[in-house]
């Protein structure tokens, strides 16, 4: 599908102060301008689906994108759950999908018998 | 003029669940429904069916909470077939957690105490943390030991409100919302209720579970309503993977993955906002117990009021002034939820099971000196 969904409606007159970023998005090299949210970089580079629902599985993408919904949540360098509308996009960032729910992995203390 | 059996005033789980089980015995009933300007306790509190530790000095509230715990699972299944809403209720036993010898020694007093009361089964068992990890990986190295009962459970309240709404229209009760009432008045040996709606209703019978708004009501039809509000405070975390299969007194995992913490209790009149101070010592006391949730998102915090008599129970009583009136409230509708759909529909219609239901009376709060004179 080469439907450009999103694209800038008026270019940055900023730009040139806050240049080019770029990011990688489930390993794919990626650019923005800088300055924009992680959703916004996302969505320009006609990324449609961003996470899957815990608890249907159903694909999901930005909906309020002013930081009420959770519905834009991705991985961001390792951190899992972050909500992408409300982050500005940075320069080297290592965004995935995000799959299902947190896992925690359970470290031992103690004595456990 | 609306006319009808019976008016049930508020919306929440208690009166739906009164209205509902009232349907269910066959009478017309309206449902008066504040709306959602209402402080709502139903959709800010913390979703436990629990029983360990209710009752202490007061040996019919234990049983009355052992009775509802019981007849929660018919309720469950009834409500899901009905209505295709399922409440998610789990009730595998409840951990409560000490991280010093004191709180320990006086849950254990208290425990005694209340199994001592009452001539029922009341299992409970103290764990130390190598027995906790066995149940729950996750406890971290603060806690010394845990209290635990196979009485307790969970389930989702956001899903058991509806479900209740939903079954109780199913059943044909009138359920009216944004309909705040004004003023209750007898007319010809009924009860007319005015809402600020400009409606009225006429009914043979009226049942106050308005919640904090039972004080003011209860002034309407001759009943003492002692209620003031607690402020309880929350947080949701991130949808998690399964770490935690056990509902505990300050931390829960939803069967959708959410975790809930909870929670405080402090008396600040009727503000239900968040302080940053609170929710850090709440937060606090969640990583002292799982040290893993540290890492845990949290989306979004809340602050409810709970609906709270003097000594904490329920209060259950109709009007001697004007017989007819009700009052159903309290602070755990969603525990006693299954009591207040199958026990007090038959006490509100035929008098039944009235000595199981006398002793939450408010003739409890009057002085000795009061009721002589």
């Amino acid at each position: 599908m080469n439907t450009i969904l999103f694209r800038t409606l008026q270019a940055d007159s900023n730009t040139a102060k806050t240049g080019t970023v770029s990011f990688e998005f489930e390993g794919r090299l990626l650019t923005a301008p800088g300055g924009i949210s992680v959703a916004a970089a996302l969505m320009q580079n006609q990324v449609l689906q961003f996470r899957d629902s815990p608890v249907s599985g159903q694909p999901r993408a930005p909906y309020c994108q002013m930081g009420i919904c959770f519905e834009c949540l991705v991985q961001i360098n390792g951190v899992q759950n972050r909500q992408a509308c409300m982050i500005t996009i940075e320069e080297g960032m290592k965004i995935r999908m995000q799959h299902g729910q947190t896992a925690f992995t359970i470290v031992q203390t103690g004595d456990a018998k | 003029m609306h006319n009808t059996d019976i008016i049930v005033i508020g919306g929440g789980i208690v009166g739906s669940s009164v209205a509902y089980g009232l349907a269910r015995h066959g009478a017309r009933v309206t449902m008066l429904d504040e709306g959602d300007i209402a402080f709502r306790a139903s959709r800010g509190n913390f979703g436990l069916v629990w029983v360990q530790g209710k009752g202490y000095g007061f040996s019919p509230y234990a049983r009355w909470t052992m009775q509802s715990a019981r007849q929660w699972p018919a309720l469950a299944s009834e409500l899901t077939q009905r209505t295709g809403i399922d409440p998610f209720l789990q009730q595998p036993g409840g951990f409560i957690f000490f991280t010093n010898q004191a709180d320990m020694d006086a849950r254990v007093h208290l425990m005694q105490s209340i199994q001592a009361s009452i001539d029922e089964k009341y299992d409970y068992t103290l764990l130390s943390p190598a027995e906790i990890r066995k149940h729950i990986p996750a406890i971290g190295p603060k806690v010394i030991g845990a209290c635990y009962t196979p009485m307790d459970g969970h389930a989702n309240p956001l899903r058991l409100l509806p479900a209740l709404q939903q079954g109780a229209l199913q059943l044909g009760v009138d359920y009216r919302y944004n309909n705040q009432v004004q003023a209750i008045d007898r007319q010809a040996g009924r009860f007319v209720v005015s809402t600020a709606a400009g409606e009225q209703f006429s009914g043979s019978k009226v049942v106050l579970c308005a919640g904090l708004g039972n004080r003011h009501l209860g002034q309407f039809v001759g009943l003492d309503v002692p209620v003031t509000p607690n402020q309880g405070q929350v947080m949701i975390g991130e949808r998690c993977a399964p770490f935690l299969s056990y509902p505990t007194m300050h931390v829960r995992q939803t069967n959708e993955g959410t975790i809930q913490i909870g929670d405080s209790l402090e008396d600040v009149g009727y503000d239900d906002t968040t302080r940053l101070s609170l929710q850090q010592a709440i937060a606090q006391r969640a990583i002292d117990y799982f040290p893993v949730l540290a890492d845990m998102r949290i989306v979004r915090c809340w602050a409810a009021l709970r609906i709270m008599s003097p000594d904490g129970m329920p209060i259950y009583q109709e009007s001697a002034d004007m017989p007819g009136a009700y009052v159903v409230t309290c602070h755990s509708g969603v525990t006693l939820a299954a009591n207040h759909v199958f026990t007090i529909p038959g006490w509100i219609l035929h008098g039944e099971s009235a000595g199981m239901i006398a002793p939450f009376s408010s003739e409890r709060f009057r002085v000795p000196n009061e009721a002589q004179s």
